[in-house]
């Protein structure tokens, strides 16, 4: 076929195309962020429309407690939107090992995402890669700037300055020295253990070795983080066993508690409430020039349903969101949701630029406890609420604690057996 | 006459309501049953006898877990028998005395909390028992007792008893108020006729009205046994479905909903959470068994 023709079919499928208006392709997003529906449809959405004419996108999210739910029963009955916001790790890829999210490892979007970006929507061996990282979160303590200022304190880096920090608020009495409870478990083990633990199992070296079964529980590197969690307890408020995740939030933004153990998704709402100025920190090191590592966690992602009828038009827009313009403006819009692209995407938040500026200066690694290891019967994510939360209220040893989970996550994993 | 036809007005009448039952009771009682003898494996449903409930009582991580949810359960029903069910007729008792005033605002006022939603009662006592916004400790501090307060929603060893008692709180109107109709039923002859004889005042009540109304006291005695053993609502509003603090108010209903529909990164396994669901059956069908055949048979009736 010479060129001339090419050019002439090219040509001639352009003008079906532009002239068939009224034949757009549909495509349909299914998502549990209900609370990003104006961002979707009055910024995301019309900047990919607008570079891609022909194309009509749908953002149709469901309520997050019913969104697994509500989606696999979805692709079973041949439903389900051509675009599936995909939950991280096991969720995920449970669907594309039933065959209802397709293999993306050749978009060339790809490219612009890191090996740990990707980590979270690839298959155990890394062959294939399902979703497409839209954002992480990172973990670190927020701090209210104007009790630091008035008690004199400077920024932690080292763990012995930032319990110094802490027993100068607590002496000082005006403030709680830190905001967190444990009524709802997973605050001790998300904003407590797998903040401050990265710094000690030496974030993905430590954790790829746990995976592979090199590394224990029962550990020094992974006892440690417990044994640090043990003296929280003496900071936190009274009767902090029954307070909750609102109530820490609330303690903090009426300005009673110094410093929150944060995850960097706090920002927007914390922007709206605390009329204080704020700062973040990074979890602090053992000793000074220690080399840091923060919890910089995949959380979602996009994916393609395998059934789509509108599979090109699907890819393209997949494609797109590798794009820095893609990332710009869904980094903007949710200050503490951080690109996981490799390009570089300047935010204005001065929270959230503080938080990302860490990526910069320390090495990145996810929650420990996410990928493959919470699969069995017990499961270690929740056996880890557990325990953080026992550990910091005294009533079990970090020791005990290293020990249960290690036995629990021995009982069903084979590389720990 | 004798006839041998079938009375078909009888199925007519009865089948809307056999066929609504069935189709939302007996079916999916009996497809739960079912389901615990299978599991999944690769994707697909494979049938495998009673290996669930191997595992259930075998496994030590699973028979742990369900030895504890069942004496938590138990524990639960021991605090409603031993505080709800008193003090509901005792309640009843106070208010059937005839030289009570406002005893209709009274009834109404303790029975009202039986017909709120879980969710409030949960979310209301989680804001009472604060140790940050609570009342509880501003009321104690009030009268000199701040001593006395503890985090206790957050306390292992306090959690489940206060659950249990924000439930009797809830529920004590449901006793009181069947405990109230019987003791309306007792004709005043036999009250009269026993005034005669010299009883009176306490000792009517426990001579006279007392075994009166014991066959209602057994009916209350199945209803919370009943109740406690499928509670969910409450403690699943109150302390998640983790059931904290280290599962000391994790109860059967808590441990079946985390197993069967799964929980944060642990999947939902719908084959063990019905073995679970199955297991809870056939406690509640045998307590209720003991009752009916142990106590209720014995139970004397009076006719007036």
């Amino acid at each position: 076929m010479s060129l001339q023709k090419i050019g002439a079919a090219l040509l001639a499928t352009t003008i079906l195309a532009t002239g068939a208006s009224a034949q757009d392709v549909e495509l349909t997003i299914e998502s549990w962020r209900n609370d990003d529906l104006t961002l979707w449809q009055d910024k995301i959405i019309p900047a990919f429309e607008a570079a891609n004419p022909g194309i009509k996108v749908t953002f149709a999210p469901s309520a997050p407690a019913e969104y697994n739910a509500v989606l696999n029963s979805k692709l079973d009955a041949g439903s389900a939107g051509d675009l599936i916001t995909c939950r991280p790790f096991d969720a995920s890829l449970a669907l594309y090992d039933a065959g209802h999210l397709a293999d993306l490892s050749d978009l060339g979007g790809m490219a612009n995402f890191s090996d740990v970006a990707k980590s979270a929507w690839q298959t155990d061996d890394g062959s294939a890669t399902f979703c497409v990282p839209m954002a992480s979160v990172i973990h670190g303590f927020i701090y209210n700037k104007d009790a630091f200022a008035e008690l004199g304190l400077e920024i932690p880096e080292t763990e012995a300055e930032f319990f110094a920090a802490l027993d100068a608020i607590k002496e000082d009495g005006t403030y709680i020295p830190m905001a967190m409870g444990t009524n709802d478990q997973w605050e001790a083990a998300t904003m407590g253990y797998n903040n401050i633990g990265p710094n000690y199992w030496k974030g993905e070296e430590g954790r790829t070795a746990l995976i592979a079964g090199e590394q224990k529980l029962t550990d020094e590197a992974w006892v440690a983080p417990y044994r640090t969690l043990a003296k929280w307890g003496d900071y936190l408020g009274d009767g902090y066993e029954a307070q909750t995740y609102p109530d820490s939030q609330n303690i903090f933004t009426l300005g009673r508690a110094a410093i929150y153990p944060a995850g960097s998704w706090e920002i927007t709402g914390f922007n709206a409430q605390a009329d204080f100025e704020m700062g973040a920190f990074k979890p602090p090191v053992q000793t000074a020039g220690d080399e840091c590592y923060i919890s910089d966690h995949t959380d979602i992602a996009m994916g393609m349903n395998a059934a789509s009828p509108n599979a090109d038009a699907a890819k393209t827009f997949l494609d797109w969101m590798g794009t820095a313009e893609f990332a710009n403006i869904y980094a903007n819009a949710l200050p503490g949701f951080f690109s996981l692209s490799s390009h570089d995407v300047p935010m204005e938040d001065p929270l959230a630029q503080e938080f990302v500026s860490w990526r910069g200066e320390c090495n990145s690694t996810i929650r420990s406890t996410y990928q493959i290891l919470s699969r069995g019967t017990p499961n270690l994510e929740n056996d880890t609420w557990n325990a953080s939360a026992q550990v910091i209220k005294g009533e079990e040893s970090p020791e005990d604690a290293g020990k249960r989970l290690q036995d629990g996550l021995a009982s069903w994993y084979a590389p720990h057996m | 006459m004798r006839t041998s036809r079938i009375k078909w007005h009888i199925v007519v009448f009865l089948a809307p309501a056999m066929l609504v039952y069935t189709a939302v009771m007996i079916f999916p009682l009996f497809n739960t049953l079912r389901l615990a003898l299978y599991t999944e494996v690769e994707q697909s449903r494979v049938f495998v006898g009673l290996d669930n409930f191997r595992t259930l009582f075998g496994d030590p991580q699973w028979s742990g877990a369900f030895w504890n949810a069942l004496w938590n359960n138990c524990w639960f029903f021991i605090i409603h028998m031993l505080v709800q069910n008193p003090i509901g007729i005792l309640l009843a008792a106070i208010l059937s005395h005839p030289k009570l005033r406002f005893a209709a605002l009274y009834r109404s006022a303790i029975f009202i909390p039986t017909i709120l939603s879980f969710v409030i009662i949960g979310f209301a006592w989680k804001l009472i028992l604060s140790p940050i916004w609570g009342i509880a400790p501003g009321m104690l501090d009030a009268v000199g007792l701040k001593f006395l307060f503890a985090p206790w929603l957050g306390k292992e060893e306090y959690a489940l008893t206060t659950l249990a008692l924000v439930s009797v709180w809830q529920f004590v109107g449901i006793p009181m108020m069947l405990i109230y109709a019987a003791l309306l039923t007792i004709p005043e002859e036999v009250l009269e006729a026993g005034e005669i004889d010299g009883i009176t005042g306490a000792s009517a009540f426990w001579k006279i009205k007392l075994p009166l109304i014991l066959p209602s006291i057994g009916i209350i005695s199945i209803l919370t046994f009943v109740g406690n053993f499928n509670a969910f609502d409450l403690i699943y509003t109150a302390q998640g479905a983790l059931a904290g603090p280290n599962f000391s108010t994790d109860i059967l209903g808590t441990f079946m909903y985390r197993t069967f529909f799964g929980f944060q990164l642990q999947l939902g396994d719908p084959h063990m959470g019905s073995a679970i669901a199955t297991a809870m059956f056939g406690i509640i069908l045998i307590g209720v068994c003991i009752y009916l055949f142990g106590i209720q048979t014995r139970l004397r009736r009076y006719q007036f």
